[in-house]
Order: C-alpha cells, then structure tokens, then sequence
C-alpha cells in the first residue's frame, strides 16, 4: 500500500513540478540577461491558454498527427514515474530499469518526428530528420552510460544503482565521471537545450524541437509542451538519481524520510536549473554541423568509461 | 595495497587517456597546446601519485620534470613559435574528427585487449599502466598520422613520449638516470624540431607537410 501511495505522489509531483522548473530556468536565464522576464508560473499559464484555444489542423492531417501528442505526453509521463525522485520504494520499482526508460523516450522521438512529417510541410521535414540525426548519435551514447552503470553497479534497474551509488562501495571512480559528463551532454542534446538547440528560437535554420511542432495548436501543442517540460525535469531526476542518490527514502521509511526526500530533491533540482541557466547563458549555440561531434564526444566518452571500468573489473 | 590508492591512481591514468582523445579532438592550435600542458599535469599528477604509492623518490623527480618541462616550458615555448610563425590558428587534419576518434576508440581496446593478455599475473597497477601507456603511445601515433600541420605533429610526438613516461612508472625498475636522459633528449628533440619548422616554414611558406609531399615529387 505505502508503494502506491508513493507511487501515485510521485507521479503527481513530476506534473505538477514539471512547468515550475522550466519557468525557473527561463526566469533565471532572464535575470542572467539584466531582463526581467517573466513570472516563474507563466508555463502553467501558457498550457491553461493553449487548453482553451481551439486546435486548427491542416487539412491533410491524419490520425497520427491528432493522436501522436496524447501518446508523447502518456510515454513521456510513463517514463518520468519510473525514476525515482524522492523515494525510491515506488510500486513499479521492479520494471523501472534504465533501458526501458531509454526505450520510453525513444518511442517518444519516433512518434514525434513522424509528426513532424505527417503534414508535409517543410519545416516539419527539417525537424524531423535533424531530431533523427542527434538522436542516431544521442542513443547510443545513452546505452554506452548504462552499460558502465551496469558494469558499475551491477544492474541497470535504477534504484539498485542509486543504493549502490550510496554505499561506500562505489569508491572513487573515473568511468563515473566520464559517465556523468557524457550524460549531461546527452541529457543538453534531448532536450533541445542551447549548444544544440535553442528552444526560445523560430528562426529555420537553426530549431529542430520547434520546426516539428510548428503546426501544432491549441490542446495538442498544450500537451507536446508539458511533455517537453516532463522531459527536462526527466533527465534531471535521473542525472540526481543515478550520480547524487543522496536523501533517497528507502522502501518503508517514516514520513519525516520521505519529506527530507523531497527536499533533497527540490533541492537538486534548484541546483541544477541554476547549473542550466549558467552553462546557457555562457554559451552560443552551435552549428547543426558542429552537433555530430559535440554528441560524438559523449559516445566516445561513454566508449571510453565502459572500457576503462571493464580494465579494473577484469584486474 | 588498500582500494583507495588503487582508485586515485586508476583514474589518474585513465584521465591520462581521456586527455589524449581531448588532443584527437582539438581544431584550434593553441587550445591543442593549453590541452598537451594539462596532458602533462596529469601525468605528473599521476607519476607523483605513484611515487607516494610505490615509496620510491626518484619517481618525484620524474614528475617534477614533467611538470616543469612538458607541463610549461615546451607549451610556452610552442606559443611563441606560434606567434613567431604567424600560422593558421586552426588544425587540418587529414580525415575528420569522428573517423579519428574511432580509430583512436579502435586503439585502446586493442592495447587494453593486448596489454592484459601479456601481462598477466603481474601487479595490478602495473599492468593497468602499461595498458593505459600503450593507449597514450598510440593514440600519440595516431594524432601524427591525421595531421598535416607540423606543430601539432610536434604536440603528437611529445604526448607519445608522456605515454612511455607512464610506462615506466608502473614499471617500477626504470633508473633514474635512464628516466632524465630520455628527458633531456626530449628537450634536444624539441629544439631540433624546432628549428626545422622554421626551416620549412623559410623555405615553403607553411607548416602544411603536404607541401613536403610535393616538394619530393610523391603527389602532384
């Protein structure tokens, strides 16, 4: 029972918090500017006016095109329920395993660029085969982390990892290290953040997140941006669940554990909002020619970590 | 020997390798040589490390030589060069960055992959070193090889060197005397090198040895 209850507050909280930690990074990146900006509530005003607007569809829109957002949104939220945020005793613990989040995600990505494409208009298209593209390499790089999480800890289940990740077991270890950059880099990639993408941008020859959905309106685009928003607050929970499991409350811990999980975990996620909005401030996007080699160098690191930790293993 | 240790100088080592792809991966010559001076601090953060490991203070000397000579008088002196060639900022390379780096990824598998084949039953660190130091020589090797410009040929050949500095820590029999030769000689190295860019630069106007190349007659 305390499972299901965890369960269902986590999943709560992930949708409720979602919006919050994206209107955070955009306040905070505005501040960084000397702008004012705008409040840190106006995504979830945004999503409240995009629920009422009417949707306007193209008129060769198929199914896919109306269904696809409810199904991003679904699999995005599938996938952030998983990670364990606060807790880590949640009641589908057994099933929440890093590659299956990786393949959650995925599927959201298939379904989103054949969205993209389903219009046939052609900023869509662009969208669509660019997203493809980081992701070819984004992908790969993401199994290459979890094979050194599973030569690390063990498992790829992910609250094995973070008790492992706990204990004084771990030890001090630079595969760890590359493995935490190459994640960081690959969580910038997928979420369309500055060196890659900017998300704030409509100018066509540089957006890939936005060229896809630019044909969406009203409820439809309302639920591809939470999912977008989920997907941020996704990648955070799982950089802080995997790499700084600290405050987790273990299964059957007392309330006041699971409140200081809490807090530790909005704590993190204020530290890394804050680390975001630095890092993008201080940064200029890149040429989309340039991402290949900003997302190779996550592979390689990812290559280089599983090699090194399969050296001291075999020692 | 106690987990701890093992795991400073493991990840020592392995940042040594991890510093050698950086290198693969530079296109501007003077963030090349910012990375071959923290190659250098790494190596001898790593030689120290395992000096105080093995208990042997000879090993402090060689790190100390690392640090002062590879770590800041070769990359200041480069600079110069730089400035005083008045070259192309940025690196040609022969073939792309992703085909080099796999290549280089290719590399170190087959080191770990041989060194530990060989090496069996020696000392754990000892054979991770030379697993790693044979990782660092190659990948050394490789940067020469995919570059045209002659400076950072140079960068190539003396991180190469680094590569069988680490070697010989692990090791753990290297005299000393054997470890200051192969440094000075590093240093007599580096000179002659430098002169001959000057050299080539007089006489063709570049750095590029594809001009070489065709100076010889191999390529039209």
């Amino acid at each position: 029972m305390p499972e299901l209850l965890t369960q269902f507050a986590q999943m709560a909280l992930v949708l409720l918090l979602a919006p919050l930690l994206t209107g955070f990074v955009r306040k905070l990146k505005a501040r960084l500017l000397r702008r004012r900006g705008p409040s840190v509530f106006q995504p979830y005003r945004d999503l409240l006016r995009l629920l009422r607007k009417e949707v306007v569809l193209a008129e060769n829109a198929s199914w896919l095109f109306r269904a696809a957002p409810y199904l991003i949104f679904a699999t995005t939220w599938v996938a952030a329920a998983l990670v364990p945020t606060f807790a880590t005793g949640l009641l589908y613990s057994w099933s929440a395993d890093l590659i299956a989040v990786i393949a959650l995600l995925g599927s959201t990505r298939f379904l989103l660029a054949l969205a993209g494409m389903d219009i046939g208009t052609s900023f869509g298209g662009i969208g669509s085969s660019r997203e493809v593209m980081i992701a070819s390499l984004a992908e790969p790089a993401m199994l290459l982390i979890a094979f050194t999480l599973a030569l690390v800890a063990g498992s790829t289940q992910l609250s094995t990892v973070a008790d492992f990740m706990n204990s004084p077991e771990v030890g001090l270890r630079v595969s760890v290290g590359m493995a935490l950059i190459a994640l960081v880099m690959v969580a910038i990639a997928e979420n369309a953040r500055i060196p890659v993408d900017n998300p704030a941008t409509h100018l066509e020859l540089t957006m890939v997140h936005e060229a896809m959905v630019l044909e969406y309106s009203g409820r439809h685009l309302a639920m591809i941006e939470l999912a977008s928003y989920l997907k941020l607050l996704l990648y955070v929970s799982l950089i802080a669940c995997l790499f700084a499991p600290w405050g987790l409350a273990p299964p059957g811990a007392s309330l006041t554990a699971f409140a200081w999980g809490a807090v530790a975990w909005f704590g993190k996620l204020a530290v890394a909002g804050t680390l975001l909005a630095l890092f993008e401030t201080a940064i200029a996007k890149m040429r989309v020619f340039r991402v290949p080699e900003f997302l190779g160098a996550a592979l390689m690191l990812g290559l280089l970590a599983t090699l090194l930790m399969f050296v001291s293993k075999s020692l | 020997m106690d987990r701890l240790a093992f795991d400073i100088a493991h990840m020592l080592a392995g940042g040594l390798v991890l510093v050698s792809f950086m290198m693969l991966y530079q296109d501007r010559l003077y963030a090349l040589l910012n990375i071959f001076a923290l190659h250098a601090l790494v190596l001898a953060a790593s030689v120290g490390w395992q000096a105080h490991m093995q208990d042997a203070p000879h090993l402090y000397v060689t790190a100390g030589i690392a640090f002062v000579f590879k770590g800041i008088v070769i990359p200041v002196a480069l600079h110069r060069m730089i400035q005083r060639l008045g070259i192309h900022r940025e690196v040609e390379t022969v073939i792309g960055v992703g085909p080099t780096m796999l290549a280089g990824m290719g590399l170190v598998a087959l080191s770990i992959a041989v060194m530990l084949q060989v090496t069996e039953g020696a000392d754990p660190l000892a054979r991770e070193d030379l697993a790693f130091a044979l990782a660092v020589v190659l990948l050394g090797l490789l940067m020469m090889v995919t570059r045209r410009n002659a400076v950072s040929q140079v960068v190539g050949f003396m991180s190469l060197e680094n590569g069988l500095v680490l070697a010989a820590t692990g090791a753990s029999g290297m005299p000393l005397v054997v470890e200051i030769s192969v440094a000075f000689s590093i240093l007599i190295a580096f000179i002659v090198i430098g002169i001959f860019l000057f050299r080539i630069r007089e006489r063709f106007d570049t750095v590029d040895v594809s001009a070489l190349d065709r100076h010889r007659g191999e390529r039209q």
